[in-house]
């Protein structure tokens, strides 16, 4: 499923709603995130999941074509932990 | 810095921690997005509030019926399949099998991994 299957699937469910409307629902909720996580915040949906950033230490990589070493800066990552409710369902049958 | 100092500054301390927290600076949650969505869209807060857990509700049926679910400039969550492997009680020493499993990672798209490496704010 992409994002605009998503949109189609959440306008189905909400006929009321224009196709725009929910493109622009959708769009606030991983705007906001996004956002959320850029300055330092954790994001927390229950039975979902949480989003976090985790640290990266500064460390000497190294171009996988010509080999020569360069220097990869410290770093955040974006991180998603599962809930408990998901994974559970994910693994029944 | 006498004792009296000290418990004076530590109690400024948590305070400013809670004041931050009540401003919204600690984690986002379900009810922050319902927000957004009705500051955004002008939704009621009660239709915002179930529009927020249809798009949760979609996203985590797509997963359990065993599609990946692709997001553009956000990220894609991929279902991965792990056969079974011996594990072991780490308290006991005791071998277990573990089961096959399906399990959810989530991979950043390249704009969320440089949002939070202070890259420019989407459009």
């Amino acid at each position: 499923m992409i994002r605009s299957e998503l949109v189609q699937a959440v306008g189905a469910a909400n006929p009321h709603l224009t196709q725009r409307d929910v493109e622009r629902i959708v769009g606030t909720i991983f705007d906001e995130i996004v956002t959320a996580l850029a300055s330092g915040r954790r994001v927390e949906l229950r039975g979902f999941g949480a989003f976090s950033t985790r640290a990266r230490e500064a460390r000497t990589g190294r171009n996988p074509r010509t080999g020569t070493a360069v220097a990869v800066d410290a770093k955040r990552v974006p991180y998603f932990k599962p809930g408990k409710d998901l994974r559970e369902r994910l693994n029944v049958g | 810095m006498t004792m009296l100092e000290a418990v004076e500054t530590v109690g400024v301390t948590k305070s400013t921690a809670r004041a931050a927290r009540a401003s919204g600076q600690g984690t986002l949650t379900r009810a922050d997005l319902c927000e957004a969505v009705h500051r955004e869209i002008g939704l009621s807060r009660s239709e915002s509030s179930d529009l927020v857990e249809g798009v949760l509700d979609h996203i985590c049926d797509t997963l359990v019926a065993g599609d990946n679910v692709k997001i553009s400039s956000f990220g894609s969550f991929v279902l991965r399949s792990k056969g079974q492997r011996i594990g072991r009680n780490p308290k006991t020493g005791q071998e277990v099998p573990i089961e096959p499993r399906t399990v959810l990672t989530f991979r950043p798209s390249q704009l969320l991994r440089e949002r939070i490496n202070g890259g420019p704010p989407a459009a």
